[in-house]
């Protein structure tokens, strides 16, 4: 069932044998075939673009007013790629190392390799577009060392290299709109995925605006719809980013592997109170200059500016001499959680440590920090209403991202024929822990240099009889959802929505968090059967469903969060050891680290759905190391 | 330091583009100040959803002051009155016990309002189409570091795209013109080697298209700059007069 299609070869020439390989299609061909995108962030938008210069039909749907305002929009640091133009050795060797390391060794190589390879096109594609990096006096781009890394490889423009990128591919697909070779379908929500045949050959989509459900075939269904991060309530997530799509493709028979696979971003400003809508990241890029400590004494109420250098820890400097402030995500989000667990956070809630930069102005000058990160600690004082160049930054871990997804195989298409998946919403080149600056360089590689070729491979290869968006199974799914809405809105409870998800939220930050054991899981699993049974007794969802209604849009992705976070759940007692996002207690070192066991779980876990009252079915796909040895991550 | 505060809200509530529309009155009572305004708004839904009523509907996405997706004209101003911020990054603690605030949408003749406080922005999307992008196919594109571009010229491409396409420029323009947002993407593309070779049929074509769509023109009000969340400089507006005429006179495009 699970065959990663990988092709044979040297790690360094699988995907050119590959794109040999892979069928093509006629050029008089394309315009024959339609392709649905469901999503327009970096994977989406640059997958739609790319697919309508190539000659395709393409339908691009999102859920915003406008495909420029998809989540990628919000990547502050900046984007990896091999370059090496700062000559410190960099290659793309070095970057596949890294990533697959940094994901504590549960991605596939060949995967991660092909990543690391397109990530020096992608760069040049985007300055072509007219993306404003940064650059040095000279006129050559400028590069950052980013978490994790000990190369200068990171592409940035300003604090704000998530929505540079993204209008670069939005400018891409503005002018396939204008030329007609992309409909747009703004404001609609995917509500299902059509399977004709056992081909993905469709979705149900609902009119946000009129409240209208629409039909729509294709010949091939790309979902490029982000990740799950907002099941937690709280998260660095857009407030629209959701599980949707990918869940109801789960339903359908979509594989998802490693749900329980979430990063927690050490670097988030603390929550501060009940009705906090989301959590906002500070760029860790901050932690290049900025020192973390806490104080060593617990309790120690005293101001920052009066606790003297003697009596403050430095906690990742001194565990880590090596990475110090950098060590990956993961690693900076647990000794951050440790810390504070020992009573020596700080801050109102005592759930907060301080990132410093006292000692980069007093060696760099105001300035130079301010041309760094000025607009990072404009937004941080917004926020808090204090200054950074005075008071050190409070940050707090926060759920930023989820490495599991859809299960693709190396041509991104999902266990399901014709239904691929980028980004985000895949599982694939993250494994356990996502590095910083690497979401950006997956997003774009999936949407402008792989789908592109492996798409044509599936469409070359594959018998497709014309299908009417009126056929059965499109008016199954379509009345199907409508009496999934039609149900939710005549509960008619005492419960609004939002307090559904942040119940949800606590309970998944509680238990299926930063740390996890079994006796909380199996805790969790309960706690969210019976909120879900209230929920479908008790819930609020005001107005009608025939217009706009944002109860109504939200309502039904918490419903489906509260099936979703079960299936975490499930994946995180399964997985019997601890790897980068994913630490169960009773899995760690002597020294507190994650403790993997490859000999059992060096796999992927992918999970089938079995029926609403089943456990879902486990496969797993075994992961090779061919090119790299498994050693235990260490950045001592 | 975080307190409580109540205040008076005088919401615009319109059901369909096709309605009238009007204020209606409520209260928000225990507003922290900490709240960001978009914050405040969810427990006022919070509560009109328990009292049996619908909510308000209003936009908003990353809340992070960067997606564009937000926004609303409070007391008069667009995105409220604290210079350089969006709607989702205004904090409560700015407003004062029992002040009284009139939210309304933003207003334009290229903008109907759909909802509520949410507007229809997709003509900036079109101004966009019209040629806000470099023809480049994906493949191809030679190395990154093929053409250096000067620091300054790449730090004002910058300054111009950091755009976010949120309306307020036209909200808050006399003329509800979209010369701001169309400037900032003539100049971020004119500025850039990348983007000379079109720079002539770029400015001719979005230029053209912005009365078309409906969008007022620019007399010099600078409201557009001083609301701007990005503070977007007015000296793009200049810059695309001078790529417009350049192209207007000069060009072989035309």
């Amino acid at each position: 069932m699970l065959e990663s299609r990988t092709p044979g070869g040297p790690l360094a020439d699988k995907w050119d044998r590959h794109q040999f390989e892979l069928k093509l299609v006629n050029p008089a061909n394309k315009r024959k075939f339609e392709i649905i995108v469901v999503g327009s962030g970096l994977g989406g938008g640059a997958a739609a673009a790319s697919l309508a210069e190539l000659g395709y039909n393409v339908k691009c749907f999102c859920i915003q007013d406008s495909p420029r305002r998809a989540h990628s929009i919000a990547a502050q640091g900046g984007i990896n790629a091999a370059k090496n133009y700062q000559n410190d050795g960099d290659s793309i060797w070095r970057l596949f190392y890294d990533t697959i390391k940094g994901g504590d060794f549960r991605a596939r190589e060949s995967n991660v390799y092909r990543l690391a390879q397109l990530s020096v096109n992608i760069i040049d594609q985007c300055v072509a577009q007219g993306v404003p990096f940064a650059r040095e006096y000279g006129g050559l781009l400028a590069n950052r060392s980013f978490g994790g890394a000990q190369v200068s490889r990171t592409f940035y423009a300003r604090g704000q290299t998530g929505q540079q990128l993204l209008l670069g591919a939005y400018s891409a697909l503005s002018r396939q709109i204008a030329i007609g070779k992309v409909t747009m379908f703004p404001r609609r929500e995917m509500l299902d995925l059509v399977m004709v045949n056992g081909q993905a050959r469709g979705i149900v989509a609902r009119n946000l605006i009129t409240g209208e459900m629409e039909n729509h075939a294709a010949d091939a269904v790309v979902l490029a719809t982000g990740g799950y991060g907002n099941v937690f309530f709280l998260s660095t997530n857009a407030m629209s980013s959701n599980v949707t799509a990918t869940y109801r493709a789960y339903k359908k028979g979509a594989l998802f592997g490693n749900p329980c696979f979430t990063q927690i971003h050490p670097t988030c400003i603390p929550v501060h109170g009940s009705y906090q809508s989301k959590l906002t990241l500070m760029s860790e890029s901050l932690r290049n200059d900025g020192r973390v400590w806490v104080p060593k004494t617990p309790g120690d109420t005293r101001a920052p500016d009066q606790i003297p250098e003697s009596e403050r820890d430095y906690y990742l400097e001194n565990k880590y001499p090596s990475f110090g402030n950098l060590v990956p995500r993961d690693v900076a989000s647990r000794n951050a959680k440790e810390q504070c667990d020992l009573g020596k956070g700080v801050g109102e809630t005592g759930l907060a440590v301080y990132l410093d930069f006292r000692d980069a102005i007093k060696r760099d000058g105001k300035d130079v920090i301010g041309q760094k990160y000025g607009n990072l600690f404009q937004m941080y004082e917004k926020i808090t209403a204090q200054n950074p160049y005075e008071i050190p930054m409070m940050i707090y871990p926060a759920v930023h991202y989820t490495m599991g997804g859809l299960w693709v195989d190396y041509n991104l298409m999902s266990n399901i024929p014709g239904l691929f998946v980028l980004g985000e919403a895949n599982f694939s080149d993250h494994g356990a822990n996502r590095l910083g600056a690497s979401a950006l360089m997956q997003g774009l590689a999936d949407g402008y240099f792989i789908i592109p070729y492996t798409i044509g491979g599936y469409l070359a290869g594959t018998s497709l009889p014309k299908i009417s968006s009126s056929a059965p199974e499109f008016q199954a799914a379509r009345k199907e959802a409508g009496s999934r809405i039609h149900k939710m809105m005549a509960i008619n409870g005492n419960r609004t929505v939002d307090d559904f998800h942040k119940q949800l939220g606590k309970i998944m930050w509680d238990y299926c968090g930063m740390s996890r054991n079994d006796e909380g899981l199996s805790k969790a699993r309960i706690m969210i059967q019976e909120l879900r049974s209230e929920f479908w007794k008790n819930v609020r969802v005001p107005g009608t469903d025939g217009d706009l209604n944002q109860s109504l849009e939200r309502a039904g992705r918490v419903a489906d969060f509260l099936e979703f976070s079960e299936l975490m759940i499930i994946d995180a007692l399964t997985r019997r050891e601890s790897c980068g996002g994913h630490f169960n207690e009773a899995f760690q070192t002597d020294e507190n680290e994650a403790r993997r066991d490859d000999e059992n779980f060096c796999h992927v876990s992918t999970w089938e759905y079995a029926g609403d009252a089943q456990e879902p079915v486990f496969h797993k796909e075994p992961l090779e190391f061919e090119n790299v040895h498994l050693t235990q991550r260490s950045y001592k | 330091m975080t307190k409580t505060i109540n205040i008076t809200l005088k919401i615009w509530r319109q059901k369909t583009a096709q309605d009238k529309g009007g204020f209606e009155t409520c209260h928000a009572s225990g507003i922290s100040t900490d709240m960001s305004f978009l914050e405040m708004l969810d427990v006022v839904n919070e509560q009109l959803t328990l009292d049996g009523k619908e909510p308000v509907s209003f936009d908003s996405d990353c809340r992070e002051g960067i997606c564009g997706q937000c926004g609303a004209v409070v007391n008069g101003r667009p995105h409220g009155p604290e210079k350089a911020t969006t709607l989702c990054q205004l904090h409560m603690r700015h407003f004062k016990d029992g002040d009284v605030l009139a939210i309304e949408p933003f207003r334009a003749k290229a903008f109907k309002v759909v909802r509520d406080l949410i507007v229809d922005r997709s003509p900036l999307d079109k101004l966009i189409q019209a040629g806000g992008y470099v023809s480049t196919n994906t493949g191809g594109a030679p190395d990154a570091n093929s053409v250096p571009i000067p620091k300054d010229i790449a730090d004002k491409a910058m300054d111009a795209a950091a755009c976010i396409g949120c309306g307020a420029c036209v909200a808050a323009c006399p003329n509800a013109a979209a010369m701001l947002f169309v400037s900032a993407k003539i100049s971020h593309l004119a500025l850039l080697p990348q983007g000379k070779p079109e720079a002539a049929k770029r400015a001719m074509s979005m230029v053209c298209t912005m009365d078309e769509l409906g969008f007022g023109n620019c007399t010099n009000e600078r409201e557009c700059e001083a609301e701007c969340p990005k503070e977007i400089s007015i000296v793009n507006i200049a810059r695309m007069n001078r790529e417009f005429f350049k192209s207007a006179f000069f060009s072989a495009v035309m």
